[in-house]
């Protein structure tokens, strides 16, 4: 096994793109790590990407936020102006793990994990986020729901990574929040989540809206119908409740020992309406 | 030996070391460098009892490889105490009887710096998160709480 520090994204595609054998991203390092100790992953090549320029920092562009790849998730909890624009993003990426782990992981590492209970990752999907890819064959940037394929599988190929992921400057009057459900208060695997981001009109009604639900399906879940719901509405009852129904019937979960298909349906709607609700007050709703 | 050589700074002071890309730091603070302070429970990232501050992050030393610590600056457990004198997070730990095996202790002293570093006046609730990290199997956590309590208003009349 060889571990390396490339200082440029250059190097780093270069070096994961020539690999012989398995070749793995190290940021965090709380998946990948504990992947390889039970023997899921043996790399021959371990890739820190933490030495690469810029690739550890939040940066604000003219198009709003670039997350890069190393950022650890605490470091999200205190950027004052992402959580002021995103807070659900914010809350979804610190609800990940300990005071220890949120001190490693990262989001783009919680995408490329591809667990179906990934907690970031409803919210980024909600939020509209993209992924910034560089790779052998040049760059490329795509919606954050279109890296996830199956899970543990993603759709990036050989040599790419992701340097960073990218989230809109916010229109006024927009908000987003994240739920999940878990059986303790911390420390937990979602059983269900949802992740809402609206923005609204002068008038408080729901102008564009973005719903995705977490552990519902093998990857995360967008539910068209469920912001469908919400627009051209003041997220009143009938509204949520719409969404709500929405979600259940979106849902394609599994029944394993934290929770039921039954049960997941169910919670789906319940969450996604508490989450549409934080987003409303949050976009500055009444 | 082959291996990768590493520079860091382990409580202050220089160290340099050789080790293989698969070791973690934990092993290498307790097999290499003889600091078995940190310990390993889960070596999953799951108990925080192997936690160490690596430049000014709490972390689960179980979960960094050891090369990771070039160039950085780690604190464990061994550096807490000023020579004979115990920090007061120490001191409050043997006073409340906040331990009993003690396998997790040095864990929990390093998580509760990290907070009390960040936070010097948390309420009960910030402090049962903030250790949310760290896992007791002896205490039922109530007496290592209220030692952070405590050592949290030592420290603020220092």
């Amino acid at each position: 096994m060889q571990y390396t520090r490339p200082t440029s994204v250059n190097d780093a595609v270069s070096l994961l793109a020539e690999a012989k054998g398995t070749a793995v991203v190290l940021a965090g390092g709380s998946d990948l790590l504990v992947r390889m100790k039970g023997g899921f992953v043996e790399p021959d090549l371990i890739v820190d990407i933490k030495s690469i320029d810029g690739i550890g920092e939040i940066r604000q562009t003219a198009d709003g936020f670039a997350i890069g790849a190393a950022v650890p998730c605490a470091v999200m909890g205190e950027d004052e102006a992402l959580k002021n624009a995103w807070p659900g993003v914010v809350e979804a990426a610190n609800l990940i793990g300990s005071k220890q782990v949120q001190g490693r992981c990262t989001v783009t590492g919680n995408l490329c994990n591809a667990s179906p209970a990934a907690d970031s990752v409803p919210a980024l999907v909600a939020a509209g986020a993209r992924a910034a890819i560089a790779g052998p064959g040049g760059n490329r940037t795509v919606p954050v729901e279109e890296i996830p394929t199956a899970p543990g599988k993603t759709s990036l190929a050989k040599g790419e990574i992701i340097e960073a992921i990218l989230l809109d400057k916010r229109a006024p009057r927009s908000g987003d929040a994240y739920l999940r459900f878990i059986p303790r208060t911390e420390m937990d695997i979602a059983v269900v989540s949802a992740g809402v981001n609206l923005t609204l009109d002068e008038q408080g009604v729901v102008t564009a809206a973005r719903v995705a639900l977490g552990a519902a399906a093998p990857t995360v879940l967008l539910v068209a119908q469920a912001a469908e719901a919400l627009i051209g509405t003041a997220a009143d009852e009938d509204a949520l409740e719409k969404l709500a129904a929405a979600c259940s019937a979106a849902c394609k979960p599994i029944d394993d020992k934290r929770g039921t298909v039954e049960f997941r349906k169910k919670v789906a709607g319940v969450l996604a309406r508490r989450a549409a609700m934080i987003a409303y007050k949050r976009a500055g709703g009444k | 030996m082959s291996g990768i050589a590493v520079s860091t700074t382990i409580n202050g002071d220089d160290v340099e070391f050789l080790c293989q890309a698969e070791e973690t730091l934990l092993d290498v603070l307790r097999d290499r460098l003889g600091l078995t302070g940190a310990k390993e429970g889960c070596g999953t990232g799951d108990c925080g009892a192997c936690s160490v501050i690596v430049d000014g992050r709490l972390v689960c030393s179980c979960l960094v490889l050891g090369a990771e610590a070039e160039g950085r600056s780690i604190e464990t457990i061994e550096g807490m105490a000023d020579g004979e004198k115990l920090h007061p997070l120490q001191e409050k730990f043997l006073e409340h009887a906040a331990l009993q095996c003690g396998v997790c202790t040095p864990g929990f002293l390093m998580a509760a710096k990290d907070l009390l570093t960040r936070n010097p006046d948390p309420t009960e609730e910030e402090i049962r998160f903030a250790l949310a990290g760290n896992l007791c199997r002896c205490t039922g956590y109530d007496k290592i709480v209220r030692a952070v309590q405590d050592a949290a208003t030592v420290m603020k009349g220092a």
